[in-house]
């Protein structure tokens, strides 16, 4: 088998490490993400999540153990860029992530920051703006927009910069509905239509169940990994990690427990529990 | 605190004209060669010259004129104090007088001249201002700067700096906006007392609005990093300005001028 795009060896991670303030925020991580991978990284806060989004496009490099990402090691300094341009970032506020006044030119400035050639950028902040939607604003100011869009923009100015993978850290979290589905729409179309790697940190439950695997961390560990039908049907385990289950997950559950044994605990989406119950005696 | 919203750095007005189009660049060097002939004529033909040259300007740059003339309000109090000073302070001819106030004929003349002076200055500096968009003034100050990088000149990071500025003022606006609200649901008085007391309520604003914008800025730094961002070494650019013909042909035309009403007036 290839080698994994990621790879998470033995990793652990202190915050302010040998002072008195030292934090261990990650302890003993192994992990793997192949390419072309949708894994959501679910998590209470301070579970260690977005230190482990940080430590994919080194932002963060480990205190013990390694990171590999596409076959660069994160701690080798010179080819931090390297890795950067494999690894996108988008961070929570969309508000603190755009640098340019206008749309078009905040996504311009990852292949700026790149050396490429005028007219490249050109065409790249063309089909980036295209791929998520936002052409028709591209001479806005990033004020203009609402957080939907703004998160829209800040994945269009990744995508100019083709990377392998893009790491999201919650970035729904400070959107209203629109705007979450909007992003979410997005990240699939990126993730089926184009095959890029998507890591998503995140704790919607709703948003995990598109993912084809989910890693639950607590406390700066990996206590749960697997597909979203196996993860949710743990209840309890979830339950016990200060985590919900989808809504419909937990009904299911509860049925159960009353003793509607023929309804399955793996249930994950609204429709299947409407063809569950529409089957019941 | 709806008036904050007006507040447009710059006052760019969008537009199709010769002006709006030239080179930033060119606009630039012109209206520093235009600030540099205030300074050498002394007469008030010399200042006439120059407002004909700024006449030509408006008029091609087709701008309304009452945005020009806006500019000059928020003068009004300097123009009185500049004028008053002048025709009471300076000695020489007695024109007339009240009490023991002395007009002077020279007082009349100096006063009129600061005025002229101050007056062009601000309506040439204003056309840069209203037909050249800040981001193109941003990369024309930036082009401009860059050969004096060898003499310690940061002129990459000064237009960065500018960029992220023009791009977070909206931002801030509406955070104190926010602010402002929040303070005034639990009670607040931002209108009553006097200026001090007016300035003492402030505090309550800014000290949020400044904790938040450091956090800003934190965040900012990551994502530029995340973005590849290391300065200006190595960088290519979205927009790339151009010289053409018309910027030669109004560079030359501004220079000739200066230097012969410079010369003769």
């Amino acid at each position: 088998m290839a080698e994994a795009l990621i790879k998470f060896t033995d990793v652990s991670f202190s915050y302010s490490a040998d002072s008195p303030q030292e934090f261990e925020a990650l302890t003993g991580i192994n992990l793997e993400i192949e390419a072309g991978e949708f894994v959501a990284v679910l998590g209470h806060n301070g579970s260690g999540k977005s230190t482990l989004a940080k430590h994919i496009n080194a932002l963060l490099v480990p205190t013990a153990g390694n990171v590999v990402v596409a076959g660069i090691d994160t701690r080798d300094f010179d080819r931090v860029w390297e890795i950067r341009q494999n690894v996108g970032m988008v961070f929570q506020n969309p508000d603190n992530q755009l640098v340019a006044t206008t749309v078009e030119e905040d996504v311009a400035f990852g292949p700026e920051n790149l050396g490429i050639p005028t007219p490249e950028i050109h065409r790249r902040v063309d089909e980036a703006l295209e791929l998520v939607g936002m052409n028709e604003f591209r001479l806005r100011s990033p004020h203009q927009l609402s957080g939907g869009q703004k998160q829209r923009v800040a994945i269009a100015g990744m995508i100019a910069m083709r990377p392998r993978c893009i790491v999201l850290d919650e970035p729904t979290a400070m959107l209203d509905p629109v705007g979450r589905q909007e992003v979410m729409d997005t990240v699939l179309k990126l993730n089926r239509q184009e095959g890029i790697t998507i890591v998503l940190i995140t704790h919607a439950m709703e948003e995990a169940i598109l993912a084809d695997r989910i890693v639950v961390m607590e406390e700066g560990r990996v206590v749960l990994t697997g597909v979203p039908r196996a993860v949710f049907s743990q209840v309890e385990t979830l339950t016990q990690l200060r985590l919900d289950v989808p809504q419909v997950t937990a009904l299911a559950n509860r049925l159960r427990q009353r003793g509607y044994d023929q309804i399955p605990n793996n249930i994950l989406t609204i429709e299947e529990m409407v063809n569950v119950l529409c089957q019941l005696e | 605190m709806a008036m904050m919203r007006n507040i447009t750095i710059g006052q760019y007005i969008p537009g199709e004209s010769v002006i709006h189009r030239l080179d930033p660049r060119t606009k630039i060097i012109a209206t520093f060669l235009y600030i540099v002939l205030l300074f050498l004529v002394n007469t008030f033909s010399g200042y006439a010259c120059s407002a004909l040259l700024i006449l030509l300007a408006v008029a091609l740059s087709r701008l309304p004129i009452k945005y020009i003339l806006r500019g000059i309000r928020p003068l009004a109090f300097i123009i009185i104090l500049t004028l008053s000073l002048h025709f009471f302070m300076t000695e020489g001819h007695v024109i007339f007088q009240v009490g023991f106030l002395k007009v002077t004929q020279e007082g009349v003349v100096r006063g009129l001249m600061m005025v002229s002076r101050l007056v062009l200055l601000v309506v040439g500096t204003s056309i840069l201002t209203l037909t050249t968009s800040p981001i193109l003034l941003t990369d024309g100050i930036e082009s401009l700067l860059k050969p004096l990088k060898g003499l310690g000149v940061p002129a990459h990071e000064l237009a960065m700096m500018m960029t992220i500025a023009l791009r977070f003022i909206p931002t801030l606006i509406e955070e104190t906006e926010k602010i402002m609200k929040a303070q005034m649901a639990r009670g607040a008085d931002f209108e009553s007392g006097n200026i001090f007391q007016r300035a003492k309520s402030l505090i309550p604003i800014l000290i949020p609005l400044f904790i938040n914008a450091f956090r800003r800025a934190d965040d900012l730094a990551v994502a530029m990093e995340a973005r590849g961002y290391r300065g200006g070494e190595g960088r290519t650019r979205f927009r790339v300005l151009r010289f053409t013909y018309k910027d030669v042909v109004a560079l030359i035309f501004v220079a000739v001028f200066v230097v012969v009403v410079s010369i003769y007036f």
